[in-house]
């Protein structure tokens, strides 16, 4: 079974990430749209268009790359209107968050071998709640699911993935505080086969990047998997918090080390953050953003997509949806 | 991954070649790359503009001082400038008429407020106080939870209502509490919210009303980008805020952040969380922070690191071995661990002021896969061995190899660098002992490079 297609036919996820992505608009995002609300284009648009992207969190590197193309095209197809520029910008937005979701791997669902979700990022972004999110996910296709608390370090963090088991109804084990995650996994893994579960989704610990110790765990969790299933986990999920700002690129890339990532996801996205970031780890990394968290709930989740993420982050109008 | 700004001012001024006095063009170019090493550490785009305003009015005709090079003179205006910014003195916490202290956290959701509740209670305790935690967060699951378990861990007193209650009655009852059996400091844990969040604010403002807090503490993580603004600047206008928490600090995030807040809501900082564990929090360094926003190294953090790996008395009786000339490869092996456990290589090289720069352009490649050969051949051999490299023949050379999947060569080789080494250890020794170095090496370093 081919799980893109699938994940393709599930529109609803666009309404979500609407009214996540509401909020946001009255911000910096209006403005981009009121800045090419004016009778010509002069030094003053690009001026402040560069400012409106770095204050998103684009970035100084990304920001001048998006100014400058800009400004090539506008001079080399005689543009003067405008709204022609924003038109030109807003595809140029797009494509470079297509360099990276087209990288997306074809992701298949294998019957009788759990489709193993590792889901990785620092402290505080907000794994355990995509992690809610994840299952309803998987839930409305009629999937099975299964977790496991791999956070045996954070205080409660095993509480806090029981509660969510239990509002989902999905069985999570779990080992107790201080255990090694190593053999949470590894019992979760049996599990998972033996139950004949869908979809096993498996918590981390949160951890700084620059952790050494901890970042070698993620890949000692990996071989652990791969004794069950061979080439377990099929999906390792980067969950970035949309606050964050230019850091952002570089846990990635250092998560990427020690664990090929597959997967982004962008979190709290209902804050009045515009997740900038994101264009940066496409053009750095070209790791495909996949989804988009925006809300506490479990439903608060959508798939990404590079046209949406543009339109309603940065025009802040309707074509999107 | 970003280029430090001393990189980019050296090659800057490299490029202009050297003058005795910054010229309006020096300077204007300087800017430029001053202006983006603080849109790279995450400061605010309105904070930038002025505070690089401010230094290039420092900056023109500023005579270029005869040690330091133009690129050093920028960069030395550029830092005292951000520390002056980032508030030169550090600020303690609020002292109230009468007691308790009544502290309340509050910020974002994910930033660290549970965590830097516990780690405020310790730090308050180790100063003979008597905290007592309240867990005011009824929303996210767990989350009393997670302040109780903490709590258990460093033996502080929580108080809690569960889930049903209301917050505002959560934190007033608990004074009442705290008052009744003498727990002074209080510290409030509340729930992480937006601050677009009118409900969930209003909430705040209802207990900042019921409670009058001595402190309101803003925890904000160290990796915010340009949104650190708005966000401090609701929750002060809504909260009055009295000092700001940056946590996360342990990472590799400039703290860009902290920089704007500062700036902007003129609230100070007055802790840094550092790490995991519940007594890493410190006070606030404005110099340290101001190093670490222009990416100048951080031999602080870099020292902190290796003194997490060893005791005062282990890097004493270490040092004594190494002068006295009895450094064998089993202490060897023991630092090889120490220094694998503090990060990769790469990355501990970043930290030290200027080495970054002159690997980069030397194109070195240090890798931690050459620990990795190294480590199989010292596992290669038995314990005697280790104590005794001198006595290892060509039959154990040639053991030695198979068994760490090298040549003979490499074993070789390791075997005479290892004598070069304990030959100038040793001679470092008798210079102490003569007087011509006044200090040996630095103290609780590891491994002395």
């Amino acid at each position: 079974m081919v799980l893109r297609r699938l994940f393709r036919r599930q529109a609803e996820p666009d309404i979500q990430i609407e009214k996540g992505l509401e909020k946001t608009r009255r911000g910096v995002f209006s403005e981009i749209t009121k800045l090419f609300d004016r009778s010509e284009i002069d030094e003053e648009l690009y001026e402040d268009l560069e400012m409106l992207l770095i204050q998103a969190d684009v970035g100084w590197d990304v920001s001048q790359q998006l100014v400058e193309e800009l400004r090539a095209k506008v001079a080399e197809e005689k543009i003067v209107n405008p709204s022609d520029a924003r038109e030109i910008l807003r595809l140029e937005m797009i494509r470079l968050l297509e360099l990276a979701t087209r990288n997306r791997k074809v992701k298949i669902l294998q019957r009788g071998v759990p489709f193993v979700i590792l889901v990785v990022g620092v402290n505080g972004t907000g794994k355990t709640t995509s992690i809610a999110k994840l299952i309803h996910y998987h839930q409305q296709f009629g999937r099975t699911v299964m977790v496991a608390a791999g956070d045996t370090f954070r205080a409660a963090a095993i509480d806090q993935l029981s509660v969510w088991g239990e509002r989902l109804n999905v069985p999570v084990i779990a080992h107790q505080q201080g255990a090694d995650p190593g053999a949470v996994v590894f019992d979760a893994m049996q599990a998972a086969h033996n139950r004949n579960v869908d979809v096993l989704i498996v918590d981390t610990a949160g951890r700084l990047h620059t952790k050494y110790n901890l970042m070698a765990e993620l890949h000692k969790l990996r071989t652990i998997m791969q004794k069950t299933v061979e080439n377990a986990p099929q999906e390792v999920l980067l969950v970035i918090d949309a606050t964050t700002g230019q850091n952002g690129l570089v846990q990635a890339a250092e998560f990427a080390k020690s664990v090929e990532i597959t997967d982004i996801m962008i979190s709290k996205l209902d804050s009045t953050a515009k997740g900038g970031i994101a264009f940066a780890v496409a053009r750095e990394l070209g790791t495909p953003i996949s989804y988009v968290g925006t809300g506490e709930k479990a439903t608060d989740m959508a798939e990404f997509r590079p046209d949406t993420y543009v339109d309603s982050l940065f025009f802040g109008e309707g074509e999107g949806f | 991954m970003f280029e430090t700004l001393s990189d980019r001012l050296n090659e800057t001024f490299g490029r202009l070649g050297k003058k005795g006095r910054l010229t309006e063009k020096d300077v204007d170019e300087a800017m430029r790359e001053v202006r983006r090493a603080l849109l790279e550490a995450d400061v605010n785009f309105k904070v930038v503009k002025d505070f690089v305003a401010a230094v290039r009015e420092r900056a023109l005709g500023q005579d270029v001082m005869r040690s330091l090079s133009p690129a050093q003179t920028a960069i030395a205006i550029v830092n005292e400038e951000l520390i002056k910014t980032l508030g030169a003195e550090q600020v303690p916490l609020n002292v109230p008429n009468k007691p308790p202290q009544i502290i309340l956290m509050v910020g974002l959701n994910g930033a660290g407020k549970t965590t830097h509740s516990a780690k405020l209670a310790v730090h308050l305790r180790k100063g003979g106080r008597n905290p007592l935690l309240v867990a005011a967060d009824v929303y996210r699951p767990a989350a009393i939870a997670q302040l109780k378990s903490l709590a258990k861990q460093v033996n502080v007193a929580v108080y809690d209502e569960g889930t049903d209650a209301n917050p505002v009655n959560i934190a007033r009852n608990a004074i009442q509490f705290a008052n009744g059996r003498g727990f002074n400091p209080v510290i409030i844990d509340t729930a992480g919210r937006l601050q677009i969040d009118e409900r969930l604010m209003q909430e705040l403002v209802d207990i900042k009303a019921a409670v009058d807090p001595t402190e309101i503490l803003l925890v904000a993580d160290a990796m915010t980008g340009q949104e650190a603004v708005g966000v401090a600047e609701t929750f002060n206008d809504r909260l009055d805020v009295t000092g700001l928490v940056l946590t996360k600090m342990d990472g590799d995030a400039r703290g860009g952040a902290a920089l704007s807040i500062r700036a902007v809501t003129g609230v100070p900082i007055k802790f840094i969380g550092t790490g995991e564990k519940l007594d890493a929090l410190e006070p606030f360094y404005p110099d340290r922070l101001a190093g670490r926003i222009l990416g100048m190294g951080d031999v602080l953090s870099l020292i902190e690191r290796a003194q997490e790996q060893t005791t005062e008395e282990e890097a004493t009786r270490m040092q004594d071995r190494m002068l006295k000339g009895q450094f064998d490869l089993e202490d060897f092996l023991d630092q090889l661990q120490k220094i694998k456990n503090m990060g990769p290589l790469s990355q501990l090289m970043d930290l030290i002021p200027g080495v970054g720069q002159q690997l980069r352009q030397a194109k070195t490649q240090i890798s931690d896969d050459d620990y990795k050969q190294v480590e199989a051949i010292i596992r290669s051999m038995t314990v005697w061995e280790r104590r005794n490299p001198d006595r290892i023949d060509h039959s154990r050379r040639r053991r030695i190899a198979k068994g760490s999947g090298t040549s003979r060569q490499d074993v070789n080789k390791l075997l005479s660098q290892f004598k070069e080494m304990q030959r100038m250890m040793a001679q470092f020794g008798q210079m102490a002992k003569k007087g011509k170095m006044p200090k040996g090496m630095p103290k609780n370093m590891p491994f002395d490079f």
